[in-house]
Protein backbone atom coordinates (compact mmCIF):
# COMPACT_ATOMS: atom_id res chain seq x y z
CA UNK A 1 0.00 0.00 0.00
CA UNK A 2 2.77 2.21 0.89
CA UNK A 3 4.34 2.02 -2.55
CA UNK A 4 1.24 2.61 -4.48
CA UNK A 5 0.43 5.71 -2.51
CA UNK A 6 3.79 6.85 -3.17
CA UNK A 7 3.19 6.29 -6.92
CA UNK A 8 0.11 7.85 -6.89
CA UNK A 9 1.66 11.04 -4.84
CA UNK A 10 4.72 11.56 -7.63
CA UNK A 11 1.92 11.27 -10.22
CA UNK A 12 -0.12 13.93 -8.28
CA UNK A 13 3.05 15.57 -7.86
CA UNK A 14 3.48 17.28 -11.21
CA UNK A 15 0.29 19.98 -10.39
CA UNK A 16 2.06 21.22 -7.86
CA UNK A 17 4.82 22.07 -9.68
CA UNK A 18 2.40 23.92 -11.85
CA UNK A 19 2.84 28.03 -11.75
CA UNK A 20 -0.47 28.80 -10.84
CA UNK A 21 -0.76 31.89 -8.77
CA UNK A 22 -3.60 34.22 -8.98
CA UNK A 23 -5.92 31.80 -10.43
CA UNK A 24 -9.13 31.86 -8.53
CA UNK A 25 -9.69 28.26 -7.03
CA UNK A 26 -12.97 25.83 -8.13
CA UNK A 27 -14.72 24.03 -5.23
CA UNK A 28 -17.98 23.78 -7.45
CA UNK A 29 -19.06 24.43 -10.92
CA UNK A 30 -22.36 25.64 -10.36
CA UNK A 31 -22.75 29.23 -9.42
CA UNK A 32 -25.04 29.44 -6.42
CA UNK A 33 -26.34 31.73 -3.69
CA UNK A 34 -27.58 30.65 -0.31
CA UNK A 35 -30.74 30.81 0.42
CA UNK A 36 -33.26 30.16 3.19
CA UNK A 37 -35.60 27.78 3.14
CA UNK A 38 -39.37 29.18 5.12
CA UNK A 39 -38.71 27.43 8.75
CA UNK A 40 -42.25 25.31 8.86
CA UNK A 41 -42.37 21.60 9.42
CA UNK A 42 -42.58 19.02 6.86
CA UNK A 43 -42.82 15.61 7.31
CA UNK A 44 -39.88 13.77 8.18
CA UNK A 45 -38.37 10.08 9.12
CA UNK A 46 -39.86 8.77 12.31
CA UNK A 47 -37.75 8.02 15.19
CA UNK A 48 -38.86 4.23 14.51
CA UNK A 49 -37.66 4.32 10.67
CA UNK A 50 -34.54 6.22 11.62
CA UNK A 51 -33.08 3.78 14.07
CA UNK A 52 -34.49 0.78 11.83
CA UNK A 53 -31.24 0.02 10.25
CA UNK A 54 -28.94 0.62 13.65
CA UNK A 55 -26.89 -2.07 14.68
CA UNK A 56 -27.96 -1.29 18.38
CA UNK A 57 -31.08 1.00 18.93
CA UNK A 58 -32.08 1.46 22.66
CA UNK A 59 -34.80 3.31 23.80
CA UNK A 60 -35.33 5.79 20.86
CA UNK A 61 -31.54 6.04 20.81
CA UNK A 62 -28.25 4.67 18.97
CA UNK A 63 -26.49 2.90 21.58
CA UNK A 64 -22.10 3.24 21.29
CA UNK A 65 -19.69 1.44 23.32
CA UNK A 66 -18.35 3.47 26.28
CA UNK A 67 -15.59 5.85 24.60
CA UNK A 68 -13.87 5.67 28.09
CA UNK A 69 -12.02 1.99 27.57
CA UNK A 70 -12.16 0.99 31.58
CA UNK A 71 -15.65 2.73 32.15
CA UNK B 1 -40.40 -13.94 -25.22
CA UNK B 2 -37.37 -12.93 -26.68
CA UNK B 3 -39.16 -10.26 -29.01
CA UNK B 4 -40.42 -8.12 -26.40
CA UNK B 5 -36.77 -7.66 -24.91
CA UNK B 6 -35.65 -6.95 -28.84
CA UNK B 7 -37.75 -3.38 -28.33
CA UNK B 8 -35.63 -0.60 -27.33
CA UNK B 9 -37.39 1.59 -24.40
CA UNK B 10 -38.78 3.91 -26.52
CA UNK B 11 -40.42 0.98 -28.90
CA UNK B 12 -41.81 -0.58 -25.77
CA UNK B 13 -43.26 2.79 -23.79
CA UNK B 14 -44.91 3.46 -27.34
CA UNK B 15 -46.56 -0.79 -27.83
CA UNK B 16 -47.50 -0.46 -24.34
CA UNK B 17 -49.05 3.15 -24.98
CA UNK B 18 -51.70 1.74 -27.97
CA UNK B 19 -52.47 -1.81 -25.80
CA UNK B 20 -50.38 -3.63 -28.50
CA UNK B 21 -48.33 -5.51 -25.33
CA UNK B 22 -49.50 -5.64 -21.48
CA UNK B 23 -47.44 -3.95 -18.69
CA UNK B 24 -47.15 -6.68 -16.78
CA UNK B 25 -46.50 -9.43 -19.69
CA UNK B 26 -43.36 -6.76 -20.51
CA UNK B 27 -42.05 -6.66 -17.15
CA UNK B 28 -42.30 -10.64 -16.28
CA UNK B 29 -40.50 -11.07 -19.19
CA UNK B 30 -37.63 -8.32 -18.17
CA UNK B 31 -38.20 -10.29 -14.70
CA UNK B 32 -36.95 -13.43 -16.43
CA UNK B 33 -34.09 -12.48 -18.07
CA UNK B 34 -32.65 -10.79 -14.88
CA UNK B 35 -33.54 -13.92 -13.17
CA UNK B 36 -31.09 -14.99 -15.26
CA UNK B 37 -28.14 -13.33 -14.89
CA UNK B 38 -24.71 -14.98 -14.73
CA UNK B 39 -22.32 -11.90 -15.74
CA UNK B 40 -22.87 -11.03 -11.05
CA UNK B 41 -24.16 -7.77 -12.82
CA UNK B 42 -27.26 -7.65 -10.00
CA UNK B 43 -26.72 -7.46 -5.98
CA UNK B 44 -30.60 -8.01 -6.01
CA UNK B 45 -33.53 -7.93 -8.48
CA UNK B 46 -37.17 -8.07 -8.35
CA UNK B 47 -38.41 -11.69 -7.62
CA UNK B 48 -42.34 -11.60 -7.97
CA UNK B 49 -44.61 -8.74 -9.81
CA UNK B 50 -47.45 -9.62 -7.62
CA UNK B 51 -48.40 -6.54 -6.71
CA UNK B 52 -47.69 -4.82 -10.26
CA UNK B 53 -48.86 -1.67 -10.53
CA UNK B 54 -47.51 1.78 -12.00
CA UNK B 55 -48.06 5.63 -12.92
CA UNK B 56 -49.21 6.62 -16.32
CA UNK B 57 -46.46 8.63 -18.18
CA UNK B 58 -43.72 8.53 -20.61
CA UNK B 59 -41.85 5.58 -19.26
CA UNK B 60 -45.37 3.68 -18.23
CA UNK B 61 -44.57 -0.25 -17.66
CA UNK B 62 -41.00 0.38 -18.20
CA UNK B 63 -38.52 -1.92 -15.90
CA UNK B 64 -35.00 -0.05 -14.95
CA UNK B 65 -31.96 -1.51 -13.63
CA UNK B 66 -30.84 0.92 -10.40
CA UNK B 67 -27.10 1.13 -9.60
CA UNK B 68 -26.78 -0.01 -5.93
CA UNK B 69 -25.30 3.67 -5.06
CA UNK B 70 -29.17 4.98 -5.11
CA UNK B 71 -31.11 4.62 -1.67
CA UNK B 72 -34.41 2.36 -2.55
CA UNK B 73 -36.74 2.54 0.42
CA UNK B 74 -36.85 -1.47 1.55
CA UNK B 75 -34.90 -2.67 -0.26
CA UNK B 76 -30.70 -3.78 0.24
CA UNK B 77 -28.81 -0.85 -0.87
CA UNK B 78 -25.45 -1.13 -0.36
CA UNK B 79 -22.56 0.68 -2.83
CA UNK B 80 -20.81 -2.55 -3.54
CA UNK B 81 -19.57 -2.05 0.22
CA UNK B 82 -19.47 -4.41 2.68
CA UNK B 83 -20.12 -1.88 5.13
CA UNK B 84 -23.38 -1.07 4.46
CA UNK B 85 -24.19 -5.45 4.00
CA UNK B 86 -27.82 -5.96 4.66
CA UNK B 87 -28.64 -1.67 4.86
CA UNK B 88 -32.31 -1.39 3.37
CA UNK B 89 -32.87 2.41 3.09
CA UNK B 90 -36.21 3.91 4.58
CA UNK B 91 -36.30 6.25 2.10
CA UNK B 92 -35.46 6.31 -2.33
CA UNK B 93 -33.17 8.93 -4.24
CA UNK B 94 -35.03 11.30 -5.68
CA UNK B 95 -33.83 9.91 -9.36
CA UNK B 96 -35.33 6.77 -8.67
CA UNK B 97 -38.96 8.37 -7.59
CA UNK B 98 -38.50 10.58 -10.78
CA UNK B 99 -38.64 7.65 -12.97
CA UNK B 100 -41.24 5.88 -10.68
CA UNK B 101 -43.54 9.09 -11.35
CA UNK B 102 -43.30 8.45 -15.10
CA UNK B 103 -44.33 5.00 -15.02
CA UNK B 104 -41.05 2.96 -14.76
CA UNK B 105 -40.08 0.47 -12.10
CA UNK B 106 -37.35 -1.02 -10.37
CA UNK B 107 -36.11 -4.39 -11.70
CA UNK B 108 -32.96 -4.84 -9.65
CA UNK B 109 -30.29 -2.93 -8.21
CA UNK B 110 -26.96 -2.91 -10.14
CA UNK B 111 -23.24 -4.31 -8.73
CA UNK B 112 -20.48 -1.68 -8.65
CA UNK B 113 -17.46 -0.70 -7.59
CA UNK B 114 -17.71 -0.04 -3.48
CA UNK B 115 -18.24 3.55 -3.48
CA UNK B 116 -18.21 4.22 -6.80
CA UNK B 117 -14.45 3.91 -6.51
CA UNK B 118 -13.43 2.04 -9.68
CA UNK B 119 -13.08 1.49 -13.11
CA UNK B 120 -13.02 -2.03 -13.94
CA UNK B 121 -15.84 -2.88 -11.30
CA UNK B 122 -12.82 -5.21 -9.28
CA UNK B 123 -13.69 -3.16 -6.40
CA UNK B 124 -16.59 -4.61 -5.41
CA UNK B 125 -16.96 -6.24 -2.50
CA UNK B 126 -19.35 -8.30 -4.37
CA UNK B 127 -17.21 -9.77 -7.00
CA UNK B 128 -16.12 -8.48 -9.89
CA UNK B 129 -19.42 -8.06 -12.61
CA UNK B 130 -18.25 -9.48 -16.02
CA UNK B 131 -18.33 -7.86 -19.63
CA UNK B 132 -21.01 -9.44 -21.94
CA UNK B 133 -18.76 -9.62 -24.97
CA UNK B 134 -15.98 -11.79 -23.13
CA UNK B 135 -16.71 -12.65 -19.88
CA UNK B 136 -12.39 -12.83 -19.18
CA UNK B 137 -12.85 -9.28 -19.62
CA UNK B 138 -14.17 -6.04 -17.37
CA UNK B 139 -17.05 -4.01 -17.66
CA UNK B 140 -15.59 -1.28 -16.68
CA UNK B 141 -16.80 0.93 -13.76
CA UNK B 142 -17.37 2.25 -11.59
CA UNK B 143 -21.16 1.55 -13.31
CA UNK B 144 -19.96 -1.95 -14.62
CA UNK B 145 -23.75 -3.46 -13.50
CA UNK B 146 -25.60 -0.85 -15.22
CA UNK B 147 -23.63 -1.13 -18.39
CA UNK B 148 -23.45 -4.96 -18.78
CA UNK B 149 -26.90 -5.53 -17.86
CA UNK B 150 -28.03 -3.43 -20.72
CA UNK B 151 -24.95 -4.89 -22.86
CA UNK B 152 -26.12 -7.98 -21.82
CA UNK B 153 -30.05 -8.19 -22.45
CA UNK B 154 -30.63 -8.22 -19.00
CA UNK B 155 -32.26 -4.94 -18.24
CA UNK B 156 -33.60 -2.57 -20.93
CA UNK B 157 -32.16 0.41 -20.00
CA UNK B 158 -30.37 1.51 -16.52
CA UNK B 159 -28.86 4.29 -14.19
CA UNK B 160 -25.75 4.89 -12.94
CA UNK B 161 -23.25 7.62 -11.35
CA UNK B 162 -20.55 9.22 -13.03
CA UNK B 163 -18.24 11.18 -11.37
CA UNK B 164 -15.39 10.85 -13.72
CA UNK B 165 -16.25 9.00 -15.85
CA UNK B 166 -18.20 6.02 -14.40
CA UNK B 167 -21.22 6.03 -16.54
CA UNK B 168 -19.30 6.75 -20.30
CA UNK B 169 -16.02 4.22 -19.66
CA UNK B 170 -18.88 1.28 -18.64
CA UNK B 171 -20.71 2.50 -21.56
CA UNK B 172 -18.03 2.26 -24.00
CA UNK B 173 -16.71 -0.79 -23.06
CA UNK B 174 -19.76 -2.50 -23.33
CA UNK B 175 -21.60 -1.21 -26.32
CA UNK B 176 -23.98 0.79 -25.56
CA UNK B 177 -25.09 4.36 -24.71
CA UNK B 178 -24.03 6.45 -21.55
CA UNK B 179 -24.56 9.92 -20.48
CA UNK B 180 -23.11 12.06 -18.07
CA UNK B 181 -25.17 14.95 -17.78
CA UNK B 182 -24.28 18.63 -16.66
CA UNK B 183 -23.80 18.86 -12.93
CA UNK B 184 -26.63 20.55 -11.10
CA UNK B 185 -29.15 18.55 -13.89
CA UNK B 186 -30.70 16.23 -11.88
CA UNK B 187 -31.09 16.28 -7.47
CA UNK B 188 -28.53 13.82 -6.06
CA UNK B 189 -30.69 13.42 -3.27
CA UNK B 190 -30.55 10.02 -1.67
CA UNK B 191 -27.81 8.99 -4.22
CA UNK B 192 -24.21 7.61 -1.71
CA UNK B 193 -22.05 10.28 -1.84
CA UNK B 194 -18.18 9.85 -3.35
CA UNK B 195 -17.38 13.35 -4.17
CA UNK B 196 -19.62 15.74 -3.89
CA UNK B 197 -18.58 18.38 -6.23
CA UNK B 198 -18.43 15.60 -9.26
CA UNK B 199 -20.93 12.99 -8.91
CA UNK B 200 -24.05 13.24 -11.27
CA UNK B 201 -26.27 10.37 -12.16
CA UNK B 202 -27.03 9.60 -15.76
CA UNK B 203 -29.10 6.85 -17.62
CA UNK B 204 -26.88 3.90 -19.55
CA UNK B 205 -29.40 2.69 -22.38
CA UNK B 206 -29.34 1.20 -26.05
CA UNK B 207 -29.69 4.25 -28.16
CA UNK B 208 -29.85 8.03 -27.56
CA UNK B 209 -33.20 8.13 -28.08
CA UNK B 210 -33.74 6.25 -24.73
CA UNK B 211 -30.96 8.08 -23.04
CA UNK B 212 -33.36 11.07 -23.88
CA UNK B 213 -36.23 9.58 -22.17
CA UNK B 214 -34.71 8.84 -19.07
CA UNK B 215 -32.88 12.22 -19.22
CA UNK B 216 -36.02 13.71 -19.44
CA UNK B 217 -38.11 12.31 -16.74
CA UNK B 218 -35.22 12.74 -13.90
CA UNK B 219 -33.82 16.04 -14.85
CA UNK B 220 -35.49 19.01 -12.88
CA UNK B 221 -34.61 21.14 -9.83
CA UNK B 222 -35.38 19.44 -6.43
CA UNK B 223 -35.62 21.62 -3.25
CA UNK B 224 -33.58 18.59 -1.30
CA UNK B 225 -30.51 18.92 -3.48
CA UNK B 226 -29.30 22.89 -3.52
CA UNK B 227 -27.06 21.86 -6.45
CA UNK B 228 -29.82 20.79 -8.73
CA UNK B 229 -30.80 23.58 -11.26
CA UNK B 230 -32.55 21.20 -13.98
CA UNK B 231 -32.18 21.95 -17.41
CA UNK B 232 -33.97 25.08 -18.65
CA UNK B 233 -36.50 24.12 -21.08
CA UNK B 234 -36.44 20.42 -20.35
CA UNK B 235 -35.72 17.46 -22.87
CA UNK B 236 -37.09 15.92 -26.26
CA UNK B 237 -36.72 13.02 -27.94
CA UNK B 238 -33.80 14.05 -30.38
CA UNK B 239 -34.49 13.85 -34.64
CA UNK B 240 -31.28 15.71 -36.02
CA UNK B 241 -30.53 14.02 -39.12
CA UNK B 242 -27.56 15.86 -40.46
CA UNK B 243 -24.73 17.60 -38.50
CA UNK B 244 -24.39 20.65 -41.31
CA UNK B 245 -23.67 23.75 -39.98
CA UNK B 246 -22.08 22.17 -36.43
CA UNK B 247 -18.26 21.84 -35.26
CA UNK B 248 -16.35 19.51 -33.26
CA UNK B 249 -13.50 19.99 -31.75
CA UNK B 250 -10.55 17.21 -30.94
CA UNK B 251 -8.12 18.25 -28.58
CA UNK B 252 -4.68 17.98 -29.83
CA UNK B 253 -3.42 16.92 -26.12
CA UNK B 254 -5.57 14.29 -25.57
CA UNK B 255 -5.51 12.94 -28.79
CA UNK B 256 -1.63 12.40 -28.74
CA UNK B 257 -1.57 10.06 -25.87
CA UNK B 258 -1.23 6.80 -25.46
CA UNK B 259 -4.22 5.52 -27.97
CA UNK B 260 -4.96 1.61 -28.85
CA UNK B 261 -4.22 1.46 -32.77
CA UNK B 262 -7.75 -0.21 -32.97
CA UNK B 263 -9.46 2.64 -31.40
CA UNK B 264 -7.65 5.44 -32.70
CA UNK B 265 -9.37 4.10 -36.11
CA UNK B 266 -12.55 3.45 -34.97
CA UNK B 267 -12.15 7.42 -33.80
CA UNK B 268 -10.84 8.45 -37.00
CA UNK B 269 -13.41 6.65 -38.79
CA UNK B 270 -16.32 8.27 -36.58
CA UNK B 271 -14.02 11.32 -37.57
CA UNK B 272 -15.24 10.88 -41.55
CA UNK B 273 -18.64 9.94 -40.67
CA UNK B 274 -18.95 13.85 -38.84
CA UNK B 275 -17.78 15.45 -41.65
CA UNK B 276 -19.63 13.17 -44.49
CA UNK B 277 -22.77 14.22 -42.38
CA UNK B 278 -22.03 17.50 -42.46
CA UNK B 279 -20.14 18.17 -39.63
CA UNK B 280 -16.86 19.96 -39.45
CA UNK B 281 -13.56 18.66 -37.66
CA UNK B 282 -10.85 21.46 -36.12
CA UNK B 283 -8.37 21.12 -34.40
CA UNK B 284 -8.29 22.64 -30.84
CA UNK B 285 -6.21 23.49 -27.43
CA UNK B 286 -7.10 21.99 -24.15
CA UNK B 287 -3.80 22.56 -22.50
CA UNK B 288 -4.55 21.76 -18.85
CA UNK B 289 -6.98 18.85 -19.51
CA UNK B 290 -3.46 16.51 -19.50
CA UNK B 291 -3.85 17.71 -15.67
CA UNK B 292 -6.57 16.51 -15.64
CA UNK B 293 -6.08 13.09 -13.89
CA UNK B 294 -3.50 14.81 -11.00
CA UNK B 295 -6.60 16.96 -10.39
CA UNK B 296 -9.26 14.56 -9.81
CA UNK B 297 -7.56 12.16 -8.11
CA UNK B 298 -6.64 14.80 -5.15
CA UNK B 299 -9.73 16.23 -5.22
CA UNK B 300 -12.43 13.32 -5.80
CA UNK B 301 -10.07 11.35 -2.38
CA UNK B 302 -10.48 14.49 -0.56
CA UNK B 303 -14.11 14.72 -0.55
CA UNK B 304 -14.28 11.35 -0.23
CA UNK B 305 -12.59 11.12 2.80
CA UNK B 306 -14.57 13.63 4.18
CA UNK B 307 -18.39 12.68 2.79
CA UNK B 308 -17.10 8.39 4.49
CA UNK B 309 -16.54 9.72 7.81
CA UNK B 310 -20.07 9.04 8.26
CA UNK B 311 -19.80 5.08 7.75
CA UNK B 312 -19.05 4.14 11.74
CA UNK B 313 -20.99 1.45 12.75
CA UNK B 314 -23.33 3.92 15.19
CA UNK B 315 -26.34 4.55 12.99
CA UNK B 316 -26.56 2.18 10.56
CA UNK B 317 -24.66 -0.69 8.59
CA UNK B 318 -21.62 -2.72 9.69
CA UNK B 319 -20.66 -2.45 13.37
CA UNK B 320 -17.68 -4.55 14.48
CA UNK B 321 -15.44 -4.74 17.72
CA UNK B 322 -18.48 -3.66 19.77
CA UNK B 323 -16.71 -5.10 22.93
CA UNK B 324 -14.27 -2.62 23.19
CA UNK B 325 -13.98 1.28 23.65
CA UNK B 326 -15.55 3.57 21.00
CA UNK B 327 -12.85 4.74 19.02
CA UNK B 328 -12.15 0.92 18.65
CA UNK B 329 -15.25 0.10 17.53
CA UNK B 330 -14.55 2.77 15.12
CA UNK B 331 -11.30 1.53 13.95
CA UNK B 332 -12.39 -1.89 13.51
CA UNK B 333 -15.80 -1.16 11.77
CA UNK B 334 -14.03 1.22 9.17
CA UNK B 335 -10.82 -1.84 8.79
CA UNK B 336 -13.63 -4.25 8.36
CA UNK B 337 -15.76 -2.52 5.82
CA UNK B 338 -13.95 -0.79 3.86
CA UNK B 339 -12.48 -2.88 0.96
CA UNK B 340 -8.70 -1.95 -0.41
CA UNK B 341 -9.11 0.98 -3.23
CA UNK B 342 -11.38 2.59 -0.77
CA UNK B 343 -8.84 2.77 2.19
CA UNK B 344 -6.27 3.98 -0.58
CA UNK B 345 -8.46 6.66 -1.48
CA UNK B 346 -9.54 7.84 2.17
CA UNK B 347 -5.75 8.22 2.95
CA UNK B 348 -4.68 10.21 -0.31
CA UNK B 349 -8.05 12.92 0.45
CA UNK B 350 -6.83 12.88 4.14
CA UNK B 351 -3.25 13.61 3.52
CA UNK B 352 -4.11 15.77 0.56
CA UNK B 353 -6.08 17.80 3.31
CA UNK B 354 -4.01 17.95 6.11
CA UNK B 355 -2.44 20.71 7.00
CA UNK B 356 1.50 21.91 5.43
CA UNK B 357 0.06 19.93 2.16
CA UNK B 358 -2.87 21.53 1.55
CA UNK B 359 -2.39 24.23 -0.35
CA UNK B 360 0.18 22.38 -2.54
CA UNK B 361 -2.16 19.52 -3.44
CA UNK B 362 -6.03 20.67 -2.70
CA UNK B 363 -5.48 24.00 -3.14
CA UNK B 364 -3.56 23.53 -6.04
CA UNK B 365 -5.96 20.94 -7.54
CA UNK B 366 -8.59 23.47 -7.64
CA UNK B 367 -7.06 26.07 -9.09
CA UNK B 368 -6.48 23.01 -12.16
CA UNK B 369 -9.81 22.91 -12.05
CA UNK B 370 -10.79 26.53 -12.62
CA UNK B 371 -8.09 26.49 -15.72
CA UNK B 372 -9.24 23.63 -17.24
CA UNK B 373 -13.12 24.61 -16.77
CA UNK B 374 -11.34 27.67 -18.87
CA UNK B 375 -9.80 25.87 -21.18
CA UNK B 376 -13.27 23.98 -22.32
CA UNK B 377 -14.87 27.52 -22.19
CA UNK B 378 -12.25 29.14 -24.44
CA UNK B 379 -12.65 26.24 -26.57
CA UNK B 380 -16.69 26.03 -27.09
CA UNK B 381 -16.25 30.22 -28.09
CA UNK B 382 -15.46 28.50 -31.96
CA UNK B 383 -17.11 24.96 -31.65
CA UNK B 384 -20.12 23.09 -30.51
CA UNK B 385 -18.83 19.65 -29.61
CA UNK B 386 -15.75 18.21 -28.11
CA UNK B 387 -14.67 14.65 -29.24
CA UNK B 388 -12.69 12.19 -27.95
CA UNK B 389 -12.46 8.32 -27.64
CA UNK B 390 -14.06 7.12 -24.07
CA UNK B 391 -11.40 4.95 -23.80
CA UNK B 392 -7.97 4.61 -24.66
CA UNK B 393 -8.44 0.56 -25.00
CA UNK B 394 -11.50 -1.86 -25.60
CA UNK B 395 -12.44 -3.99 -22.44
CA UNK B 396 -9.40 -5.01 -20.67
CA UNK B 397 -8.67 -8.54 -18.63
CA UNK B 398 -10.23 -9.06 -15.48
CA UNK B 399 -7.11 -8.36 -13.11
CA UNK B 400 -4.80 -6.77 -15.50
CA UNK B 401 -4.73 -3.38 -13.99
CA UNK B 402 -5.13 -4.67 -10.24
CA UNK B 403 -1.56 -4.25 -9.21
CA UNK B 404 -0.93 -1.09 -10.29
CA UNK B 405 -3.71 1.45 -9.13
CA UNK B 406 -2.43 4.33 -11.33
CA UNK B 407 -2.62 2.35 -14.64
CA UNK B 408 -6.53 1.82 -13.27
CA UNK B 409 -6.55 5.74 -12.82
CA UNK B 410 -5.38 6.54 -16.23
CA UNK B 411 -8.19 4.76 -17.65
CA UNK B 412 -10.07 7.90 -16.86
CA UNK B 413 -7.51 10.14 -19.20
CA UNK B 414 -10.67 11.23 -21.54
CA UNK B 415 -13.29 11.57 -19.15
CA UNK B 416 -12.13 13.13 -16.18
CA UNK B 417 -11.86 16.35 -17.86
CA UNK B 418 -15.44 16.84 -18.57
CA UNK B 419 -16.02 16.16 -15.00
CA UNK B 420 -13.98 18.86 -13.51
CA UNK B 421 -15.73 21.06 -15.82
CA UNK B 422 -19.22 20.25 -14.78
CA UNK B 423 -20.37 19.71 -18.36
CA UNK B 424 -22.22 17.02 -20.38
CA UNK B 425 -20.78 14.15 -22.26
CA UNK B 426 -21.96 10.98 -24.02
CA UNK B 427 -20.31 8.16 -25.55
CA UNK B 428 -22.30 6.08 -28.05
CA UNK B 429 -20.92 2.37 -29.46
CA UNK B 430 -18.65 4.12 -32.67
CA UNK B 431 -18.10 -0.09 -33.89
CA UNK B 432 -15.22 -2.95 -32.88
CA UNK B 433 -11.71 -2.92 -32.47
CA UNK B 434 -9.71 -5.79 -31.22
CA UNK B 435 -7.55 -5.34 -28.05
CA UNK B 436 -3.94 -5.12 -28.50
CA UNK B 437 -2.73 -8.49 -27.58
CA UNK B 438 -5.53 -9.73 -30.48
CA UNK B 439 -8.40 -11.55 -30.06
CA UNK B 440 -12.06 -11.02 -30.97
CA UNK B 441 -13.00 -7.33 -31.42
CA UNK B 442 -14.90 -5.28 -28.56
CA UNK B 443 -16.60 -2.31 -28.63
CA UNK B 444 -15.31 0.96 -29.00
CA UNK B 445 -16.84 4.47 -27.60
CA UNK B 446 -17.21 7.57 -28.84
CA UNK B 447 -17.14 10.93 -26.60
CA UNK B 448 -19.50 14.09 -27.30
CA UNK B 449 -18.59 16.20 -24.98
CA UNK B 450 -20.84 19.71 -25.14
CA UNK B 451 -21.46 23.56 -22.65
CA UNK B 452 -23.15 23.17 -19.61
CA UNK B 453 -26.67 22.28 -19.78
CA UNK B 454 -26.83 22.23 -23.88
CA UNK B 455 -28.05 18.33 -23.44
CA UNK B 456 -30.67 18.76 -26.33
CA UNK B 457 -28.38 19.63 -28.55
CA UNK B 458 -25.74 16.60 -27.51
CA UNK B 459 -28.19 14.71 -27.78
CA UNK B 460 -29.49 15.44 -31.53
CA UNK B 461 -25.74 15.01 -32.91
CA UNK B 462 -25.33 12.24 -30.97
CA UNK B 463 -28.52 10.82 -32.67
CA UNK B 464 -27.15 11.97 -36.16
CA UNK B 465 -23.90 10.20 -35.89
CA UNK B 466 -25.70 7.39 -34.34
CA UNK B 467 -27.79 6.49 -37.05
CA UNK B 468 -24.77 7.19 -39.55
CA UNK B 469 -22.95 5.15 -37.62
CA UNK B 470 -25.25 2.07 -36.90
CA UNK B 471 -24.19 0.25 -34.48
CA UNK B 472 -25.78 -3.00 -34.48
CA UNK B 473 -23.28 -5.81 -32.92
CA UNK B 474 -24.34 -7.82 -30.00
CA UNK B 475 -22.52 -9.96 -27.18
CA UNK B 476 -23.35 -13.37 -28.52
CA UNK B 477 -26.38 -15.01 -27.31
CA UNK B 478 -28.01 -11.33 -26.82
CA UNK B 479 -31.12 -10.55 -29.35
CA UNK B 480 -32.18 -6.91 -30.21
Amino acid sequence: MTDELSGILAHVDRISQMDLDGVEPTSHVVALENVLRPDVPRPSLSPEQALESAPEPVDGAFRVPSPQADA
Amino acid sequence: MAGLLELTVAEAAAKIAAGAISREEYFAAWMQAAAGDELNAYLWAVENHDDYQVAEGPLSGIPVAVKDIFCTEGTPTTAGSKILAGYRPPYTAHAVERLDAAGARVLGKTNMDEFAMGSSNENSAYGPVLNPWDRGRVPGGSSGGSAAVVAGGLAPCAIGTDTGGSIRQPASLCGIVGLKPTYGSISRYGMIAFASSLDQCGPLTRDVTDAALLLAAMEGRDPCDSTSVGIEGGIVAPSRESLEGLRFGVPAELASDAIDAGVRAVFEATLARIEALGGEIAEIALPNAEHGISAYYVIAPAEASSNLARYDGVRYGLRAGGDGDLLEMYETTRAEGFGPEVKRRIMLGTYALSSGYYDAYYGQAQKVRTRIAEDFAAAFASIDFVVTPTSPSVAFGLGEKTADPLSMYLNDFFTVPMSLAGIPAISIPAGLAPPEGGGPELPVGFQIAAPAFAEQKLLEAAYALERAIGFDARPEGVDG
